[in-house]
């Protein structure tokens, strides 16, 4: 092993020279207290180390040894329901060994060595089998079947398999290769973080991904595979959408990736996931999700490479054939630490400083997500689906974060401050954010969910679109320089963002509403727009219509709890056809 | 074996490059001995083979190349703790300035302290009642919330503070209950306001203060609120106390980090400051929360004043990106004189869901908070359309949000200094107002609410 001399350090930053044979990206052991680093620039025998923990009582003179591999993650069982930091180091198991507080050269595996999975074959003995072929499955969770891959770039005949208790360490598997030689492999992979796990093709991804949030499915939806972005100023509730879609959305794993962000939100991931029922497999919601947390108070470097672990482990997960989303909260702290590395190596910086090479850096994160078919003989269909939270400065836009991130996702929820200060929840603006798959969606759509689906979506779209510019002319004029049927245009928009849109992330019957239960909600509001047109082209008196009293009923049928869904609603409906219809007699009369 | 320097070679603004050294590592605590004696403190900034950065954490004044001395301590930053540190008053590096003798320490703690493990945290959820409607009511604050106030030069934010640190309190339990104190860069007229008003409550027996006034040198600022961070986390995390933490004012230590960037040459981010300001704010403010296994919590007010007033400035836009929610001074109400002039609507407490309900506070707390905070928003955009067009161009409903609107400042909000209201009281003012508007209009409300508090009167 190559071992080599620290002459400079500043911040995480640490150079060291008699590196002549050590690979780029190789993991190195800093100083006496084994600080982990990574090297991320050679010149000649100096090599530049960017350390993941803090850098304080280095010396120059301490020795820097590599390890020979890059930076890479452990993946088997014992993934599920566990929080790791940056570098996939388990938080519990930190906390056991040093105490509350992340002290520095914790020496931790990811995952548990010593632990039994009870293992169940799939393949037999004589069983041909390529990379990513199911050797057998270990019941993780309840919710959560591992399967046992064939390791990547391994093929060959089955010499041995036996079903039994091991630790991820143990052999399971012999594999006569091709080469005719015989190897033993265990249940435990490594994989580098910086390198996309391989698939065997790309599809275009169709089927939504439904996460139970009204203004997501309705007016700017996901589908599996898909990216999305949500910027938004602080305040504005980027990180409860990004947890209310970590708990509901309709996928069989979830990767939480806490990217310099605050402690107490991974806590309340912590808490509050193992409380909460999927309501799918009716299990907590614990059971599917996967955390990363690199919170802003720890070593920036670790920040750097947090979301290409988070989205290794998602990527494994896909491989077996699940369909998964990674959470990313928050991009900007990803790319203030990609800045600040840069600033040290003494780059020239591009825009606001951030380094030249942040677009193809971010680029090649999102491109990771998408709709494959895996590796294997089985031709398994999975998804991995990204969806990057960003946090631009002021709230603005047009910093170079945003706008690279813009360039490279399809779907945009802009966050909205005022929406925000208005305690209108999720602050999604209506009016700049946007899907690019409501195309192939709405076909979904329209043939699983209701056949009116996208025509209820675009009156909704069209409602709010109008209100806007509306609401231009009232602020000039004045309301009564409006007609009727305008006025009807404001109310019904009103009713669109109020007893639709508005969902409080708080209330057990309304955190998440499945999607026959949306389809019905926004129908009623609909209607009440559709015949109260209708009615005032009879003659309606408008201020009654505005005032009708099941206009109240409305408004809190999104409180209706799912038994109850189609009674309820059915009733409301009957109300407001039959106070509609009254309305137009009186006027007959 | 401390070695002695003598080969300073550069000296520009709270830089000093010492050249030759030998065994020195990151982050390590140094001395520079003046030709008269004196001695400043210093810290390795970046070390490059034999030449070694130091950054001055006092003046740079009277440093010469030739005659100074430099020693390296081998330990980095500590502070000295114990429980006798309440009541005293220590200056912003640590020393105490009351006259009283030196600290006789329990510990010496790095004042850099350690990030804490995320699966090692307690999420804050116990109520704190401050006592001010705009902060109970509206933007409740929990024990082991990190909550700043934005405020502008000229606002009373002091005197909210204040007010603060002496009514809160948690309901059914008198704790073990703390005060610790910086005064980062501000003037001795503020400093001494909220000293006098510690000590007319009696409050300075159980408050740590650390004053770093503005004449004080700007780079010493860096480690004041360090220095106060590592004695409350003594204090609640190995006393079992629960700290109140005021830090004021977060932008004269911002311009303190700017001014040592900009002597390292680095490339600045936003207007001048550091890319790094948001991670190094974080080490701060981050130190709040609750531990799993202690009974003691740190809760942080903040104070920082925006410049221009502008909430998008890196400082107020980056904490607010870190903290967990603001209460926001506005210059507006402030004039219209509102006490304390609360903009309840930009304000915002994100732990305030798992504070507040039922065996908290109250079962209606949520729904009614939701409401008064839609009503005025929707009664202050109303207002702003009556400037334009009059009042004959408003609905009925409409008139009614904008009287709602006023009254709600007048009453809710401007409760004045020395009011200390009870959670009670604050949503039974809340009812009282939302009384003005129609019954229909009150959809963020629950039916089950409404018919205990705001009876139908047609049933």
């Amino acid at each position: 092993m190559s071992e080599g001399r620290i002459v400079k350090i500043s911040g995480p930053l640490v150079v060291a020279d008699g590196m002549r044979d050590v690979n780029l990206y190789d993991v190195v052991q800093v100083g006496p207290q084994k600080l982990i680093g990574e090297i991320i620039e050679m010149r000649g025998d100096q090599a530049s180390v960017q350390v993941y923990e803090e850098t304080a009582g280095l010396g120059p003179g301490s020795v820097v040894v590599t390890t020979g591999a890059q930076l890479s993650v452990e993946l088997a069982p014992g993934l599920i329901e566990t929080m790791f930091d940056g570098i996939q180091r388990p938080l519990k198991a930190m906390m056991d060994v040093a105490g509350t507080n992340i002290t520095r050269g914790i020496e931790v595996t990811p995952l548990n060595h010593e632990k039994k999975w009870d293992f169940v074959p799939v393949a037999k003995v004589g069983d041909k089998v390529e990379a990513g072929d199911i050797l057998g499955t270990v019941q993780e969770t309840p919710v959560v079947l591992h399967k046992i891959m064939v390791p990547h770039r391994v093929s060959g005949t089955i010499e041995k398999i036996e079903a039994g208790s091991f630790t991820i360490i143990e052999p399971i598997v012999t594999i006569k290769g091709d080469d005719g030689e015989s190897h033993t492999y265990p249940m435990l992979q490594k994989w580098p973080v910086r390198i996309g796990r391989p698939y065997k093709q790309k599809l275009a991804p169709g089927v939504p991904m439904i996460t139970g949030q009204r203004v997501i499915d309705t007016l700017f939806p996901l589908p599996k595979g898909g990216t999305a972005a949500v910027p938004g100023p602080f305040g504005s509730g980027k990180t409860v959408i990004q947890h209310q879609l970590a708990k509901w959305s309709d996928v069989d794993i979830v990767v939480y990736v806490g990217c310099g962000e605050r402690g107490n939100e991974m806590t309340d991931v912590l808490l509050e996931f193992p409380e909460l029922a999927d309501p799918r497999t009716g299990e907590s919601l614990m059971k599917r999700t996967i955390m990363i947390a690199n919170t802003s108070d720890m070593p920036v470097a670790a920040r750097e490479a947090s979301i290409y672990t988070g989205i290794t482990i998602g990527e494994y997960f896909r491989d077996m054939g699940y369909h998964v989303a990674i959470m990313a909260d928050s991009t900007s702290r990803w790319a203030e630490a990609l800045r600040e590395m840069s600033g040290r190596l003494e780059e020239m910086p591009g825009e606001e400083g951030y380094p030249a090479y942040l677009t193809s850096r971010l680029a090649q994160f999102y491109e990771r997500a998408g709709s494959v078919i895996c590796k294997g003989q089985e031709g398994r269909k999975a998804s991995l689906t990204a969806i990057g939270a960003v946090s631009p400065p002021g709230g603005d836009i047009s910093e170079p974060v945003s706008q690279a991130t813009l360039r490279i996702v399809k779907v945009f929820w802009g966050l909205d401050s005022s929406l925000a200060y208005a305690r209108h929840f999720p602050a999604i603006s209506w009016l700049n954010s946007y899907s690019l798959y409501i195309e192939t969606i709405s076909r979904w759509m329209n043939e699983n969910v209701d056949e009116n689906w996208r025509r209820y979506r675009d009156i909704t779209m069209e409602l709010l679109q109008k209100e806007s510019e509306l609401e231009e002319i009232v602020r000039l004029v004045g309301v009564d320089a409006l007609s009727a049927s305008e006025r009807l245009v404001l109310e019904s928009a009103r009713s669109i963002r109020e007893d639709y849109l508005q969902q409080n992330s708080f209330d057990e019957n309304d955190y998440y509403t499945s999607l026959k239960k949306q389809t019905s909600l926004l129908k009623l509001v609909i209607q009440y727009y559709e015949h109260g047109s209708e009615a005032l082209q009879r003659g309606a008196d408008m201020n009654k219509l505005f005032s009708l009293p099941v206009r109240e009923r409305i408004a809190r049928a999104k409180y209706t709890p799912d038994a109850d869904l189609s009674t309820g609603f059915a009733a409301i409906a009957k109300e407001l056809e039959e106070s509609i219809n009254a309305l137009v007699e009186k006027e007959a009369e | 074996m401390i070695r002695e320097y003598r080969t300073i070679d550069e000296v520009a603004g709270p830089l000093v490059l010492v050249r030759q050294v030998e065994g020195v590592t990151n982050g390590e605590l140094g001395e520079i001995e003046l030709a008269n004696g004196d001695i400043r403190q210093c810290k390795v900034l970046e070390i490059d083979g034999s030449n070694v950065l130091v950054q001055l954490y006092e003046s740079a004044a009277g440093i010469n190349v030739a005659q100074s001395k430099v020693r390296f301590l081998g330990k980095g930053a500590e502070l000295a703790v114990s429980l006798d540190m309440l009541g005293r008053v220590f200056d912003g590096m640590g020393s105490p300035m009351d006259g009283g003798p030196a600290i006789l320490a329990e510990k010496h703690l790095d004042i850099n302290g350690a990030p804490i493990n995320p699966v090692a945290r307690d999420y804050p959820a116990e109520f704190i009642q401050t006592g001010v409607s705009a902060i109970d009511g509206l933007n409740t604050l929990v024990r082991g919330q990190k909550l700043p106030i934005f405020s502008g030069s000229g606002l009373p934010h002091a005197e909210l503070a204040a007010q603060i640190a002496r009514q809160s309190k948690v309901l059914g339990g008198e704790a073990n209950f703390a005060v610790v104190f910086a005064a980062v860069g501000i003037t001795f007229e503020e400093a001494d306001f909220f000293i006098s008003d510690f000590k007319k409550t009696g409050a300075i027996d159980r408050t740590v203060l650390f004053i770093n006034l503005a004449d004080d040198p700007a780079v010493e600022r860096i480690s004041t609120p360090r220095m106060a961070l590592t004695a409350a986390e003594f204090l609640a995390f190995e006393k079992d106390m629960h700290v109140l933490v005021i830090i004021t004012d977060i932008t004269n230590y911002a311009e303190a980090l700017r001014e040592v960037s900009a002597a390292r040459k680095e490339v600045p981010g936003r207007r001048g400051y550091p890319g790094y300001l948001y991670t190094d704010l974080a080490t701060m403010y981050e130190r709040a929360g609750r531990k799993i296994g202690s009974e003691g919590s740190i809760t942080m007010i903040p104070i920082l004043t925006m410049p221009e007033d502008d909430k998008t400035h890196p400082i107020p836009d980056l904490t607010g990106y870190i903290t967990e929610g603001q209460v926001i001074l506005s210059r507006e109400l402030h004039r219209k004189g509102l006490t304390p002039p609360i903009d309840v609507l930009p304000s915002l407490s994100r732990l305030k869901d798992k504070g507040i309900g039922k065996g908290k506070t109250r079962e209606d707390h949520a729904d009614t908070m939701n409401q008064l905070f839609a009503a005025y928003s929707r009664g202050k955009d109303t207002k702003e359309l009556m400037v334009i067009l009059g009042e004959a161009a408003l609905t009925d409903v409409d008139k009614l949000y904008a009287r709602f609107s006023d009254e709600f400042e007048k009453r809710y909000v401007s409760q004045g200094y020395e009011t200390n209201r009870t959670i009670e009281e604050t949503l039974d003012i809340g009812w009282d107002l939302l009384k003005i508007l129609p019954r229909g209009e009150l959809k963020r409300v629950r039916s089950q609410h409404l018919d205990k508090y705001y009876p139908d009167e047609h049933k």
